[in-house]
């Protein structure tokens, strides 16, 4: 049996959940104020995930960092290798709050959108 | 001269938010931004997390400005980008707004004034750091734009003091980028943040947080070369015996946001002690007719979905104000009786209570009040009660309060007005058979 104490980072509640895996492999959550507060314990005692928030360079002048985050979640432990092939990229073209910038980030098949405009 | 029903100050979310509603509303509307860009610190706030209530959606701080920037962009608002409103008048009719920019000095009218001027971080210079004054001290909103817009690191091996949100976020951003974060020292002994801030951003990358604990001292010539860090009393004195040094280039401070109110100030507006932001009614409107604050600058908020939903409100208001001064005088209420207001009095639970008071003639046309607060310390399940001088009228339930976190509770007064000379109390009080 797996048990741990969390807390849930979905949204600004911040409930602080218990979650069992026994052994057959069901999991047991408490503590939490609604449905997503499960998922989030499940994902988080067995592959936790993040979305990843960072910059890339970009060819202008005016603005030449463009804040970016992956479109979903991926493995925590892929966070390292998505710095670096996000710092890698620079952005040359003007692109628009949405766009994606870097597909299959890291090979976790999760993209990457810009989130902001380039004006 | 141009003249506009509304004049919002300041671009950030609060301030779009208003724009916007007053535009909608039909006044004519002109918006004020001293930066070169809208969307005010929101775009620096590269991580996600934004609009979760409005939206369903965790955001990043820029892309929650995007989507108010494209709203704005399709109605009539005027915007007025690097522009400072450096001093305005109050003519008794409007304000006399006067303006710099790089087309020189000019001057316009407004028959009302939305503050949406944000809030500023607070500095090395209102926390009590001895030792020497080296480069290196930074705010976490500094190091932020640091890193995010200006792509510069500020620094190879950080100490954070304070737990505030943006510090925990500088945490986690600092360490993404290659940055040591050595720790977060917090005198207080629970954390200012959000909870889920303090495992995403601290538990996530095993960085320390100590708790009861705070920089004493800085060292350092030229460039900070250490911190003497030391374990705080229960009333946050340091703990002689417990200090340790410890060596940094870098001091990030996260220790509190206070409300930006030199404009309100100037033209004699109210502020509020507890909020330092102005004191205002169920309308936005401060003490000064016609003119009404929104976002950070009437309190400082930690969800941007409510200073957009402040700032709506806040908008709307300032419309309906100015559209109607601009009926013909006869059509006119008489001010003294729009003015009549009874006041809100939370008791010693709360850190503090938005609106302060309810303007009486507006309640009886509108009577849904959203109340937002604070609770001065960190409770268990608790119930809050409003009375109408001793009539509950009100109550709700709370599994926890936190003071980082502010609550919302929306009551309907049209079933039964407040008179005027009553008064309104909120009381906090332990829930029964809430041992949790």
């Amino acid at each position: 049996m797996i048990s741990k104490d969390l807390i849930c980072i979905v949204c600004p509640n911040g409930c602080r959940l218990h979650g069992e895996i026994d052994d057959a492999g069901n999991l047991n959550v408490t503590g939490n104020r609604c449905v997503r507060g499960k998922s989030f314990a499940g994902t988080e005692m067995t592959n936790p995930t993040r979305s990843l928030t960072t910059t890339v360079r970009t060819a202008f002048e005016a603005m030449p960092w463009l804040p970016v985050r992956t479109l979903g979640e991926i493995p925590k432990g892929r966070i390292p290798d998505a710095i670096s092939e996000l710092a890698a990229i620079e952005v040359s073209s003007k692109v628009m709050c949405g766009d994606v910038i870097a597909e299959n980030l890291a090979g976790t098949g999760v993209d990457v959108i810009a989130t902001m405009d380039i004006i | 001269m141009n003249n506009y029903d509304v004049t919002v100050i300041g671009g950030g979310p609060a301030g779009l938010a208003a724009a916007i509603k007053a535009s909608e509303a039909g006044a004519r509307v002109l918006l004020i931004e001293r930066e070169g860009r809208l969307g005010g610190v929101l775009k620096q706030c590269i991580h996600d997390g934004f609009g979760v209530i409005r939206f369903g959606e965790k955001l990043s701080g820029c892309e929650y400005a995007e989507r108010f920037i494209h709203e704005i962009a399709k109605t009539d608002v005027e915007i007025s980008l690097s522009t400072f409103a450096s001093k305005i008048d109050n003519t008794g009719a409007g304000f006399l707004l006067h303006l710099s920019n790089k087309d020189g000095f000019s001057t316009v009218t407004s028959r009302t004034l939305v503050l949406a001027t944000g809030c500023r971080e607070r500095t090395a210079r209102q926390v009590f750091i001895q030792g020497t004054r080296p480069a290196g001290i930074i705010t976490a909103g500094a190091a932020q734009y640091f890193i995010n817009v200006m792509g510069e690191m500020p620094g190879k091996r950080c100490v954070i003091l304070g737990s505030g949100d943006i510090g925990l976020i500088m945490a986690r951003r600092l360490t993404l980028e290659g940055a040591e974060v050595l720790g977060v020292y917090e005198a207080k002994p629970e954390p200012s943040g959000l909870m889920r801030n303090i495992y995403q951003c601290l538990v996530d990358f095993d960085i320390p947080l100590h708790l009861s604990h705070t920089v004493v001292r800085a060292h350092g010539r030229g460039r900070l070369t250490g911190v003497t860090v030391a374990a705080v009393d229960e009333h946050m004195q340091p703990i002689s015996g417990t200090e340790e040094y410890i060596p940094c280039d870098t001091l990030v401070l996260s220790v509190g946001l206070i409300p930006e109110n030199e404009l309100a100030e100037t033209l004699g507006v109210s502020l509020a002690k507890a909020t330092k932001g102005a004191v205002c009614d169920q309308n936005y409107m401060t003490s000064v007719p016609g003119i009404f604050a929104c976002g950070n600058a009437l309190h400082v908020n930690d969800l941007v979905d409510y200073v957009s939903e402040s700032g709506e409100k806040a908008g709307e208001k300032a419309a309906a104000y100015a559209l109607h001064a601009a009926k013909p005088a006869d059509q006119l209420q008489q001010p003294s009786k729009e003015s009549a207001c009874v006041l809100i009095e939370p008791d010693g639970g709360f850190l503090y209570s938005v609106p302060q008071k309810l303007e009486l003639g507006s309640l009886a046309e509108d009577g849904k009040v959203q109340f937002f607060f604070r609770s001065k310390l960190t409770r268990g399940g608790t119930t809050v009660r409003m009375y109408l001088d001793d009539k509950e009228i009100f109550t709700k339930k709370y599994q926890s309060l936190r003071p980082p976190e502010m609550e919302k509770f929306e009551y309907d007064f049209s079933g039964g007005l407040p008179a005027e000379g009553q008064k309104i109390r909120l009381v906090m009080e332990e829930a029964e058979g809430n041992d949790k």
